[in-house]
């Protein structure tokens, strides 16, 4: 394994200490500074995502009152919404931000093991959002496609956006691409070859196994995207065929021939499911260890955790057709994926009943976090079931492309791991600046939110059993649609408002607790794993002043028997006791 | 504390909220009654586990909340109950699994002496195609349906049959956005698009299938309730997704068949063409080039049917009402004005889709010479 010699690797490895403040906070080589970039632009695009939704909500509660939400801009806004909201905010927030915060802190490293590399991965993600946010201001918009940005249509006209807002919608996601695998390499590195001495890969918190087999897929998925978006760009911009058959564009024949938009939509979801474990894994990983540490109990059966994270990633690659069960494609790939997506419900399920069984017989402290890790569980649970509904196939053709599939993938990769975003920057925060988040705003913050998202989606649900489908710009003049249903998408739009409005008050929040909140201990929720044990609180640049820690057993040693404190720090000598349990049968080599 | 008493309220609150919705599946009106049954099956394992899992954790919740001196226990593992837990979640998935795909097999499967319907998809309307009942072929009604490509394709050839293909000649067409089916037969849908995406719906059906342009994609049901069903679009097709519209009327096989009688074969659509005149002003002839090259015909009539947007004939110096309650006389100087900047006055009635199209002053002109035409003849 490779572990490094502590004392060699401040003088080798760690880069100079930056002097001046553009270095230090601009041109940034830490992986400190670098998360909180990632983190506050993924909050500040997040943010525009959030208004997108609310514009969207105004028009389905209140269709043709707000006269300047025209067909045009309510796709646009549904599209970028989409586009924004999974990648740029999700994907961008728990790897560039938690992601680089979190593992050299908590795997005991100095920082990531390439910083510039890292530094570059901040700043490319920052032009892809600007080129995201410029397809506002050309010609015609931004690309209305629907977030999955399906051709024909995406590059025709007929759909907002087609020329400008496409071409610069798929150059910015490709510029994504660019800075995340930069980042991803950086994180897998650090994970596998900059571990503290006797931090072995089983004995590291399970965010950061979420983070780590999330990274991975995200390496091996992205270039799925990377190329159909370049394909797509030649169609539109070269006159190619990939995506696109002979066709007839509004009265217009189009130059294209022999094209299949099923290659798109293959590509697009080989990457777009790992995609939705790319967001999930971490949130897995993350909430795991806030049930624990504010359960003041070991994450039950860490093991088994860890092996649902990499099976759960593993599976996420061959199930990308459940998403396309009625797209067209040979009916008989129904039988494959509708097994291979139920099948992966087992390690999810697992998942599910170890964090309730971590709870059993805990001391469990109802802080922050720990509401945002129970409002979790409730919304994730839920959310997972409808999956059961849509992974199978006969169950999904009449419920495809209705309200029911807004609701179920909102619930389960939306609210849920934002939920645990909330509750991760609720728990790190004091780590991250030294302060403490405001309590009281936080508790506001929580029940508004859990409690809106929940009103807001779960009678959403059977509007798409009624058969509603999803992208309507309005749905007059439909029998079918009882008008209580237009009774419910008002109710739904004003808690839509609500919600988003509470988010001023967490943004508030973390403004002014940075400045003005109560000053933090170096260890305040009493937790056992590394990152928690720096010399200085926040941590300084290289973390762990002159000597690197020694890891001496895993993250979860919380109220063991006979310890004085209920958890012993995992760098605390051996003599303390707490090491993890060991394998059954002889194979590991845990300590 | 509260927590808990939240986290029970919204199950039980949930728990009722289903029991009680006043939205749930429309009534079915087709064969597929064990699509409808699987929901079921899939509703009552998942309410199961969802509420006994939220129970449980509402109660653990609830009992070992922190209070002073509290400690919590250690048992950081238990394999047998793990291996228990990993047991009974596989059998309820086999549980859900087995009846779903059961399903499947036969969706996969369409009867051999089903009823070819050809659904036509087209920003922003549908068109339907039977292979043509002629008496000779019996009730099934099985001769085959023509050949097609999209370089055929034209407005009054919406279908892109080609006209070479003797099978091509007796189809029926129909270019409205209603279709008649017989009840009781199954009915194979062809699906077809010449420009993009589009999936026709019906919920009262359940069964249903995207459509793919340069492919084609197919899904059978058996209609079994007589009446007037809503068809849309469930796949995102441009500005007018919400307005593509169409209607599927189930009727008894005597009725379906006196319908399909009425319709226009391809043989006629193409004669009738042949026979009709042609228009001398070379200003509207122009303008009707211009018609079908800028794509306006996709959405605008010339024959009186109400496709996407308002038809042409008979539009010139009628008088229209917009939004906002004023009324417009559409002549020369509306019209250009429109055409110009179509969301500047949306018309009641119709959804503001229209795009702006570039068009220089003279193509204007020739565009509304045209449609006056449509009137003054």
């Amino acid at each position: 394994m490779a572990y490094v010699d502590a004392a060699d690797h401040l003088a080798d490895d760690a880069h100079a200490e930056p002097r001046s403040f553009l270095t230090r906070y601009v041109w940034s080589q830490d992986h400190k500074v670098i998360a909180v970039q990632y983190g506050g632009t993924a909050i500040v695009v997040g943010v525009v995502g959030l208004v997108l939704s609310n514009l969207m909500r105004l028009q389905i509660g209140f269709p043709g009152v707000f006269s300047f939400i025209d067909a045009e801009r309510y796709y646009q806004f549904v599209t970028m919404h989409g586009m924004i909201m999974v990648i740029y905010l999700l994907t961008a927030l728990f790897l560039g931000g938690f992601g680089n915060y979190l593992i050299p802190l908590m795997v005991g490293a100095r920082d990531m093991v390439f910083p510039y590399m890292n530094m570059l991965s901040f700043w490319v993600y920052l032009l892809s959002v600007v080129v995201l946010m410029l397809s506002f201001f050309v010609p015609g918009g931004p690309t209305g496609a629907g977030w999955t940005l399906y051709p024909p249509q995406a590059i025709l006209p007929g759909t907002p956006g087609h020329d400008g807002g496409i071409v610069l919608m798929l150059v910015s996601l490709v510029i994504f691409i660019v800075a995340t695998t930069m980042g991803g390499l950086n994180y897998v590195t650090t994970v596998l070859q900059a571990r503290a001495e006797g931090m072995t890969l089983l004995r590291m918190p399970l965010a950061v196994w979420g983070i780590f087999v999330a990274t991975i897929l995200a390496l091996l998925a992205f270039p799925a995207l990377f190329v159909s978006g370049i394909m797509m760009l030649l169609d539109k911009t070269l006159g190619t065929s990939f995506f696109m058959p002979a066709l007839i564009s509004l009265g217009q024949v189009s130059g294209h021939k022999g094209g299949s938009p099923l290659l798109f939509q293959h590509l697009f979801w080989f990457f777009g499911h790992p995609e939705v474990y790319i967001v999930a894994l971490p949130a897995f990983g993350i909430v795991s260890d806030l049930i624990s540490v504010h359960a003041r109990k070991a994450i039950f059966g860490y093991r088994t955790m860890v092996w649902a994270i990499v099976v759960i990633g593993g599976l996420s690659f061959v199930v990308w057709a459940h998403h396309m069960f009625v797209s067209g494609m040979n009916p008989y790939f129904g039988f494959f994926f509708a097994t291979s997506t139920l099948i992966i419900a087992v390690p999810t399920a697992i998942k599910v009943y170890n964090w309730v069984l971590t709870l059993w017989k805990g001391d469990i402290h109802l802080s922050v976090p720990m509401l945002f890790a129970l409002a979790f569980l409730l919304t994730f649970v839920l959310g997972g079931l409808t999956g059961l509904f849509l992974g199978n196939v006969s169950v999904d053709i009449p419920l495809s492309g209705t309200y029911f599939v807004v609701a179920h993938f909102h619930m389960v990769m939306g609210v849920a791991p934002l939920l645990v975003v909330f509750g991760g920057i609720y728990h790190w925060f004091p780590k991250i600046t030294g302060r403490m988040l405001d309590d009281r705003l936080g508790q506001l913050h929580f029940w508004v939110t859990f409690l809106g998202t929940y009103l807001i989606y779960f009678p959403m649900h059977y509007l798409g059993v009624l058969g509603m489908p999803r992208r309507y710009y309005n749905y007059e003049n439909y029998d079918f649609i009882p008008a209580s249903a237009h009774m419910l998408n008002v109710f739904i739009t004003v808690v839509a408002l609500i919600v988003g409005a509470m988010q001023i008050v967490f943004v508030f929040n973390l403004v002014w607790s940075t400045f003005r909140g109560a000053r933090a201990d170096a260890n305040p929720w009493r937790a056992a794993s590394l990152e928690w044990f720096t010399p200085h609180t926040p941590p300084r640049h290289g973390n762990w002043g002159a000597k690197l820690p020694v890891v001496h057993r895993w993250a979860y040693a919380y109220s063991v028997p006979g310890a004085r404190a209920d958890f012993i720090a995992q760098n605390a000598p051996p003599e303390a006791g707490g090491f993890e349990p060991q394998p059954h049968s002889s194979k590991g080599t845990a300590s | 504390m509260a927590v808990a008493l939240v986290l029970l309220l919204i199950v039980v609150a949930s728990l009722l909220f289903h029991w009680l919705t006043p939205w749930w599946l429309t009534p079915l009106a087709s064969n597929w009654q064990r699509m409808d049954d699987t929901l079921t099956v899939t509703v009552l394992i998942t309410g199961a586990f969802f509420a006994a899992i939220m129970l449980f954790l509402i109660y653990t919740v609830w009992r070992y909340r922190h209070r002073s001196g509290q400690r919590a226990a250690y048992e950081p593992e238990n394999p047998r109950v793990e291996r228990w837990l990993i047991g009974a979640t596989t059998v309820g998935i086999v549980g859900l699994l087995a009846p779903g795909l059961a399903v499947y097999a036969d969706y996969v499967h369409p009867p051999q002496d089903a009823l070819v319907l050809e659904v036509l998809g087209q920003q922003w309307q549908w068109h339907y195609r039977f292979a043509g009942l002629s008496e000779k072929a019996g009730a099934k009604g099985s001769e085959r349906l023509g050949g097609t490509d999209v370089r055929f394709v034209a407005p009054d050839n919406p279908f892109g049959l080609d006209p070479a293909d003797p099978a091509a000649l007796d189809n029926v067409l129909v270019t409205g956005n209603e279709v008649h089916l017989p009840i009781g037969r199954p009915v194979k849908v062809l699906l077809r698009s010449n420009d993009v995406l589009h999936d026709f719906f019906v919920p009262p059906f359940r069964a249903r299938m995207n459509i793919v342009p340069g492919q084609l994609s197919t899904f059978w049901f058996t209609p079994t309730t007589a009446g007037r069903f809503e068809a849309m679009c469930a796949q995102l097709c441009g500005v007018g997704h919400s307005n593509m519209r169409g209607f599927v009327i189930v009727e008894p096989e005597a009725d379906f068949r006196a319908w399909l009688a009425k319709q226009p074969t391809f043989a006629m659509a193409l004669a009738a063409r042949a026979a009709a005149p042609r228009s001398t002003d070379p200003l509207v002839a122009r303008g009707g080039a211009l018609a079908q090259s800028k794509g306006c015909v996709a959405c605008h009539s010339i024959d009186g049917r109400t496709i996407v947007g308002p038809t042409w004939k008979g539009l010139f110096g009628k008088t229209e009402t917009l939004v906002d309650g004023s009324s417009a006389k559409v002549d020369d100087e509306y019209l250009k004005r429109f055409i110009r900047d179509p969301a500047a006055r949306p018309i009641k009635g119709f959804a503001p889709v229209m795009p702006k199209v570039d068009l220089s002053d003279a193509e204007v002109d020739a565009l509304v010479a045209y449609i006056k035409a449509q009137t003054a003849n």
